[in-house]
């Protein structure tokens, strides 16, 4: 199982007001890998996404993207990267609540974004069936019509990550998506990223046990801005350090 | 669209656009039928106003940028007009018929002491380049501010006190004598405007059909817009800007053209508010003219297509009551509305016959479920 590096952070840094959010970070992502990244409050891990998404500069080191030699993202705007094809989650539901969830894929959809074209764009029928194919996998065809605002929260969730398939993103950045959802939706956003693995490459953040052991093939565990572990969910729980400033704080 | 929205507008077309122009050129004078000259005129100022409040509307309501300079865009507007409008006065000007204004210039620059028509001034004898300018000068002033404020991230109520501050700091500007534009008293006392004279009934006429023309365009213009992908970027900006820049929108060229386009909309009915009026000057461009803008489309109804011209028109009518009949509680009375529109009437004026239906419909469910449980006869 060879494949292809896809994201390669090397010795990133990005400090706040003197405290160092990201120290020295070193972390490679292959092709088509579902990667899990854990650790306690304040790791560094949201930091992490802003920086490989734009959000925020780092101070020093650098990301690449891409097979083969990557190209580097790190002085790129938010926009650009996105075009690239990384599509970020956020950590709470950021759909846009006022349009349709057929309009929210439409707005997510991959293809030309500029200003002038936007005002003349008209939705070929292919387009039509890029958004229903989305709107099935995410399960959502049904509520096409609907406000995105009446959602539930599990399912804004899952519209959002509809949202970066119909841009096929090659890289999916998601953010605890299992936050503030019931077990069921928990399970079924668990079985919609699997599926999604292999055809696009996934880090997902999460804090839910349960959850991670359901996705995780490999896990990172970040601490302090520094990556303190890598390996199966078993090797990671069963590693002594982990425990001692993560599992060990009775999250479970 | 809704069809009712639909024939609303046509209906208001046709009776602002025909009936209403008819019946000041051959009501018979003395008849109820008859619409004054004072009142097309005074109809033609408010349909002005209803156009800057659409501007305004579509940055606050539809793309969620509260600006609070807007009338700087339509001052700026007025005055190149205006500019042109002085210049044509010529021999009919007071210090020339005096004889002591061989060059023809405007009177405040006599009286000021202007040796010569100052060069910048030169140009506007055409009147292609003045209406050029009417769109040229709101356009690049709004471009360069919103390059500098978009490109910095300036946002929300940032965004709003600066607007606020650049209209102040221009009337600043135009309040002085120096910046050859009139000082205080502006620019006024227009005769004619290609060749027409402006205090002719007629002529009058032909201005404000020219606004109703401008104001159903403008209409349409908007209309169009929210159909398109571009609207719906627009709307996603104002709900969730994140989410828009996080899914490969440049929104800050989107909030750019926005910007510049509503300043084009507002420098053009300023444009032809100014002959309608009689006078511009910068009491015009201070920052309460732009907040009554706000109330108006607050009012009226933000976020919907004609709330603007509804709250432009309905809050002018109430203030050229107002003013006469209770001149000290003018503000008082304006601030009293927007609070009742905020807390009462979230739609405003366009959203009142939904509100109205939905409690009609609530009360009647109500009333119904009471009446159930003792529907059997005894």
């Amino acid at each position: 199982m060879s494949s292809q590096v896809i994201l390669a952070a090397e010795g990133v840094n990005k400090a706040f007001d003197g405290f160092k959010a990201i120290n020295d970070l070193n972390f490679y992502l292959d092709e088509g890998e579902l990667r899990t990244v854990i650790g306690p409050n304040g790791a560094g891990k949201s930091t992490f996404l802003d920086l490989i998404t734009g959000r925020t500069r780092l101070d020093s080191g650098k990301i690449t993207f891409g097979t083969g030699v990557g190209e580097e993202i790190t002085s790129k705007k938010e926009y650009e990267i996105y075009r690239m094809g990384i599509g970020r989650k956020f950590q709470t539901p950021s759909v846009f609540t006022e349009h349709t969830v057929f309009d929210n894929i439409l707005l997510g959809l991959k293809g030309h974004r500029g200003v002038f074209h936007t005002l003349f764009a008209k939705l070929s029928s292919e387009d039509s069936d890029r958004i229903e194919d989305v709107l099935k996998i995410v399960g959502l065809f049904g509520k096409r019509n609907d406000q995105a605002g009446s959602l539930a929260h599990g399912q804004k969730q899952w519209l959002e990550i509809g949202m970066l398939l119909a841009q096929d993103a090659k890289l999916l950045l998601v953010d605890e998506p299992a936050a503030g959802m019931t077990d069921e939706e928990t399970h079924k956003t668990g079985e919609l990223l699997l599926s999604l693995a292999g055809k696009h490459s996934i880090i997902v953040i999460e804090h839910d046990m349960v959850f991670v052991r359901q996705i995780a093939k490999k896990v990172t565990v970040l601490h302090q801005g520094h990556v303190l572990c890598e390996g199966t969910v078993d090797d990671v729980q069963n590693d002594p350090e982990v425990r001692s400033v993560y599992l060990g704080r009775g999250k479970h | 669209m809704r069809k009712p929205e639909n024939l609303i507008m046509m209906i208001g077309a046709l009776l602002l656009l025909v009936l209403l122009p008819c019946l000041n050129a051959y009501g018979p004078p003395d008849s109820a039928l008859h619409v004054s000259d004072y009142t097309i005129n005074l109809w033609g100022k408010y349909l002005c106003y209803g156009i800057l409040a659409i501007s305004v509307n579509l940055l606050w309501g539809y793309t969620g940028l509260l600006s609070l300079g807007q009338c700087l865009f339509f001052s700026l507007g007025g005055y190149a007009l205006g500019m042109h409008l002085m210049l044509k006065i010529g021999k009919l000007g007071q210090y020339y018929q005096a004889g002591n204004n061989p060059l023809e210039m405007p009177d405040f620059m006599v009286f000021m002491g202007f040796p010569e028509l100052p060069a910048h001034w030169v140009p506007f004898h055409s009147f292609g380049f003045s209406v050029l300018m009417v769109f040229v000068v709101p356009g690049v002033v709004a471009f360069l501010f919103g390059w500098l404020a978009f490109r910095s991230r300036i946002k929300g109520v940032y965004f709003s006190i600066l607007t606020q501050a650049l209209t102040y700091a221009a009337s600043l500007m135009f309040f002085q004598n120096k910046f050859t534009f009139g000082g205080n008293n502006g620019l006024t006392d227009f005769k004619t405007m290609l060749g027409a004279n402006l205090n002719d009934a007629d002529v009058r006429r032909y201005l404000y059909i020219a606004t109703v023309l401008l104001l159903i365009a403008v209409v349409a213009l908007v209309k169009w817009l929210l159909g398109t992908k571009f609207g719906k970027v627009q709307k996603a900006i104002r709900d969730s800007e994140n989410r828009v820049l996080f899914s490969g929108y440049a929104t800050t060229s989107f909030k750019l053209f926005i910007f510049v386009l509503c300043a084009l909309i507002a420098g053009a009915a300023g444009a032809l508010y100014v002959p309608q009026v009689g006078i511009i000057n910068p009491s015009e461009m201070t920052t309460d003219k732009s907040l009554e803008a706000v109330v108006w489309v607050a009012v009226g109804g933000r976020a919907t297509l004609l709330g603007p011209v509804y709250g432009a028109i309905f809050v002018n009518a109430l203030k050229s009551w107002a003013t006469t009949a209770y001149p000290d509680y003018w503000y008082i009375i304006l601030g009293g509305l927007f609070v009742l529109a905020v807390l009462f009437a979230p739609n405003g004026i366009a959203g009142l016959p939904q509100q109205i239906k939905d409690i009609a419909v609530g009360w009647k469910r109500r009333n119904a479920s009471s009446i159930e449980p003792g529907a059997t006869p005894a």
